[in-house]
C-alpha cells in the first residue's frame, strides 16, 4: 500500500511559535526593565503592573487547565476555584511557617491560632515548615481530592449539568469549612501578613520579579504540556468523549479512566496556579472558593475560546485587565459587565477571541470563498 | 454502575496480561462448536413493555446473518443487549462457548471483538478521516498507551487499506463532518474493520442512501462475508434480498423470532407476510 504518511504539524505552526516565544519574550523583560530603570524613566515598568500580571498569568493557568476539561474534553467545571484556593492554601501554610515570630503575637504560631488561643499546630500542619513537603502538597492535595471525586462521578456516569453542579456544591461546602474558625486554616480570614520565602523578604521587588518570572515560565510550560496533550492521540480521544461519548465505547475505549488523567491533570495544574498566585498578592482566604470566583473562570476561557490554548491564557488577561479597570472606576457596575460579556461572547463570538482571529486570519490568507478546512487546526 | 463490575471474565484467556488500566484483550474466543453468539430466552421489558419476548438465536461463525423485522420488533434492543448497553431482565447471551455478554462492560464487549455500526451514523464529526480509522484501530486502548501512541508504518498502511476497501481515499484528511451520509456510514463501517471485530453488528446500513450508495454498500458487505461473522439488521427486504445469497434469513417480530431460513422460505411464510403486508 501506497498510501502517505499523516502530516503531523510539529507542536505549534511557525506563526503561532513565532507569537508564544514573542509573547514569552515581552512578558520576561518587564520585570527586568521594572529593577533597572528607576521610577520616572520612560522605559520604567511599575511594580503596580509587575504584581498585576503576575497575578494574570496564574489566572491563565487556571484557564488553561480549566479549558482542558471543558474546552477538549466538554467537561464543564464549575469549581476549579477549589483547586486554585488549595494550591494557594497548602503554599500558605510554608508562608505562615515562615513568619516565625514576626506575627503580631511574637509567637510561633500564627496569629489567628494565638487568637484562638491554640497552643499547638494541629496534626495536618505537621511537616509544613518544609517548603518542598509543602509544594508537594500543592500537588497532592488537588490531585488527590480531584481523582477520589473524579472517580465516583466518572464512574456513575454524572454528566453534564449535573456534574457542573456537583462541583460547584463542592467548592461551595469547601468554602463553608474553611471559614470556620475551627477548621485550623485562619477561617475568614485565611493566611495573609507573609514576610518571606525561603528566607527571601517576601515584598522584596527582587523576589517579586522572580515569583513572575517562574509563573511566567510555568504557564509557558502549561502550554506546552497542554498543546502536546491535546495534540496526541490522547487528545483526539477526549475530544471524541466531548463530540460523542458512546461511539467512544463502542470503540474500545473506557472513558473513565482517560476523563480521570485529563480531570486529575486540570486540577494538579490549577493547585499549582493557585500556589503561585498566593506569595504574588499576599493573601489566601476561603472567598476564593466561592461559586462566583470559579464561574469567573468559565467566563474567560468562554471568552478567549475554548478548545484551543492560546484563547484561554488570552481571555483571562483580557477579562481581568477589564475588571482591574472597572473595579478602579465603576466598582458597582462590574458583575453587570461581566455578566453582559458572557451573554454577548455566547451570542456573537461562540469560538471566543481565538475564533475571532482564527476566522480574520483565514479571510486574510484565503479570499477565495472555500477555507481549506485543514487550515483551521487547533491553535 | 457496569463499569464498577469486574472486567475479567476469563482470567486464563488473556495471555497478553493486562495492558493499560484494565484494558484486557481476550486473545480468543472459544469458537470449537461453530457459533460465535448464543442469544438464549432473552426478555428485556421497559415500564411493563417486552421489548425482546424470550428471544433465541444463533449465529455461526463466518455467517451473515440478516435480521428483518418491523418497527419495533425489537431489532435496536437485541443490539443493545449484545452491546452490553441494555441488561437483560432474564436470559443469556454468550459470545463463544464462554464470554457471558450480560456481565461484560461495553468497552469489553468492544474488545472482545463485537463491532456495531449504529442506526445514525456516529462518527468523530471534528476529526479527519484517517482520524476516525486511526482511533478506531485495534491497540491497547489504555491511557497511558493513549499518550504515547506514534503511528507505525504497517499501522498507516493498515488503515489506508481500510480507506481503499470504503472508497475514502480521496476524504482522507477532511473533517469526517464533511462526508454525505452514506460516506459516513462507511466510514464507521472502516472504523468496526479497524477494530478487527469477530462479530460485526450493523444496524440498518442503508436508511438514507441513495440507490447508488446502497448498491455499493451491498458489495462492500460481501467483500466482508466468510472474512468475518456478521449480523445485519434491516427493514428494506429489497437489499435483504439483494445481499442474503442463500444466507439464513431471521424475521423478528414483537420480541421474538417469528420466522427463519432462506430468503425464499421466509418470504413464502404466510406469518411473514401477515406481519409485513397486513393490517
Amino acid at each position: 500500500m501506497g498510501f502517505a504518511a499523516p502530516p503531523r504539524p510539529s507542536l505549534f505552526p511557525p506563526a503561532v511559535w513565532t507569537g508564544v516565544l514573542a509573547g514569552t519574550a515581552i512578558l520576561a523583560l518587564l520585570p527586568i526593565l521594572n529593577l533597572t530603570f528607576a521610577d520616572g524613566s520612560a522605559l520604567h515598568i511599575s511594580s503596580f503592573t509587575i504584581a498585576l500580571l503576575g497575578k494574570f498569568m496564574c489566572f491563565a493557568i487556571a484557564a488553561l487547565a480549566l479549558d482542558l476539561v471543558w474546552g477538549y474534553t466538554g467537561i464543564l467545571s464549575l469549581g476549579h476555584g477549589l483547586f486554585f484556593a488549595l494550591g494557594g492554601y497548602a503554599h500558605g501554610m510554608y508562608l505562615m511557617r515562615a513568619i516565625g515570630r514576626d506575627g503580631v503575637y511574637q509567637s510561633d504560631l500564627p496569629d489567628f491560632m494565638v487568637f484562638l488561643d491554640w497552643k499547638a499546630y494541629p496534626w495536618y500542619w505537621s511537616f509544613t515548615e518544609h517548603f518542598w513537603y509543602c509544594m508537594l502538597l500543592v500537588v497532592l492535595v488537588p490531585g488527590i481530592l480531584a481523582f477520589v471525586f473524579g472517580f465516583f462521578a466518572f464512574r456513575s456516569r454524572i454528566k453534564g449539568v449535573y456534574f457542573s453542579i456537583i462541583t460547584q456544591a463542592l467548592t461551595f461546602a469547601a468554602m463553608l469549612l474553611f471559614f470556620r474558625n475551627n477548621t485550623g486554616f485562619g477561617g475568614n480570614n485565611g493566611f495573609t501578613d507573609f514576610k518571606r520565602i525561603l528566607g527571601f523578604t517576601i515584598t522584596a521587588p527582587q523576589t517579586k520579579a522572580v515569583l513572575y518570572l517562574v509563573t511566567l515560565a510555568t504557564l509557558l510550560g502549561a502550554l506546552l504540556l497542554a498543546r502536546s496533550i491535546t495534540q496526541s492521540k490522547l487528545g483526539r480521544v477526549l475530544t471524541g468523549i466531548r463530540d460523542s461519548e458512546s461511539r467512544l465505547m463502542f470503540v474500545g475505549y473506557d472513558p473513565l479512566w482517560f476523563k480521570l488523567f485529563v480531570w486529575t491533570l486540570s486540577a494538579v495544574l490549577c493547585g499549582i496556579a493557585g500556589a503561585l498566585y498566593v506569595p504574588q498578592v499576599g493573601i489566601i482566604n476561603p472567598s476564593e472558593m466561592s461559586p462566583a470566583n470559579s464561574i469567573e473562570m468559565v467566563i474567560w476561557v468562554a471568552t478567549g475560546g475554548r478548545g484551543t490554548l492560546i484563547g484561554p491564557i488570552v481571555g483571562a488577561g483580557v477579562v481581568n485587565g477589564m475588571k482591574t479597570w472597572f473595579t478602579s472606576v465603576l466598582p458597582q457596575y462590574w458583575l453587570f459587565v461581566l455578566g453582559a460579556i458572557f451573554v454577548l461572547v455566547t451570542l456573537f463570538l461562540p469560538q471566543g477571541i481565538a475564533g475571532l482571529v482564527r476566522k480574520l486570519w483565514a479571510r486574510r490568507t484565503a479570499p477565495r470563498a472555500v477555507a481549506d478546512p485543514a487550515a483551521g487546526g487547533v491553535s | 454502575m457496569s463499569a464498577a463490575e469486574p472486567i475479567v471474565d476469563n482470567p486464563d484467556e488473556n495471555p497478553a496480561g493486562s495492558a493499560g488500566y484494565g484494558h484486557v484483550v481476550p486473545a480468543n474466543v472459544d469458537l470449537s462448536h461453530g457459533g460465535i453468539l448464543y442469544l438464549d430466552d432473552i426478555t428485556v421489558s421497559f415500564d411493563g413493555f417486552r421489548a425482546l419476548n424470550k428471544l433465541t438465536l444463533d449465529i455461526g461463525v463466518g455467517e451473515l446473518r440478516c435480521v428483518i423485522g418491523p418497527n419495533g420488533a425489537g431489532k435496536t434492543t437485541m443490539m443493545d443487549v449484545i452491546t452490553g448497553k441494555t441488561r437483560p431482565d432474564s436470559g443469556t447471551a454468550f459470545f463463544g462457548q464462554t464470554m457471558d455478554l450480560t456481565r461484560m462492560s461495553e468497552p469489553d464487549i468492544a474488545h472482545a471483538g463485537i463491532g456495531r455500526k449504529f442506526q445514525r451514523p456516529t462518527v468523530f464529526e471534528n476529526h479527519t478521516v484517517f482520524e476516525n480509522l486511526e482511533l478506531a484501530m485495534k491497540m491497547d486502548k489504555g491511557v497511558r498507551a493513549t499518550l504515547m501512541a506514534k503511528l507505525k508504518g504497517e499501522q498507516v498502511d493498515a488503515i489506508g487499506a481500510t480507506l481503499a476497501l470504503i472508497r475514502l481515499e480521496e476524504q482522507a484528511w477532511r473533517p469526517a463532518g464533511l462526508l454525505s451520509h452514506g460516506q459516513k456510514q462507511w466510514l464507521e463501517i472502516g472504523m468496526l474493520l479497524m477494530q478487527e471485530p469477530r462479530l460485526l453488528l450493523l444496524d440498518e446500513p442503508v436508511a438514507g442512501m441513495t440507490d447508488a450508495e446502497t448498491e455499493r454498500t451491498g458489495e462492500l458487505l460481501n467483500e466482508l462475508r466468510g472474512k468475518h461473522s456478521l449480523m445485519v439488521v434491516e427493514h428494506d427486504m429489497d437489499f435483504v434480498a439483494g445481499i442474503a445469497e442463500g444466507g439464513i434469513v431471521t424475521v423478528l417480530h414483537e420480541g421474538s423470532v417469528l420466522a427463519q431460513g432462506t430468503m425464499d422460505e421466509v418470504q413464502a411464510d404466510e406469518r411473514v407476510i401477515e406481519v409485513y403486508l397486513g393490517r
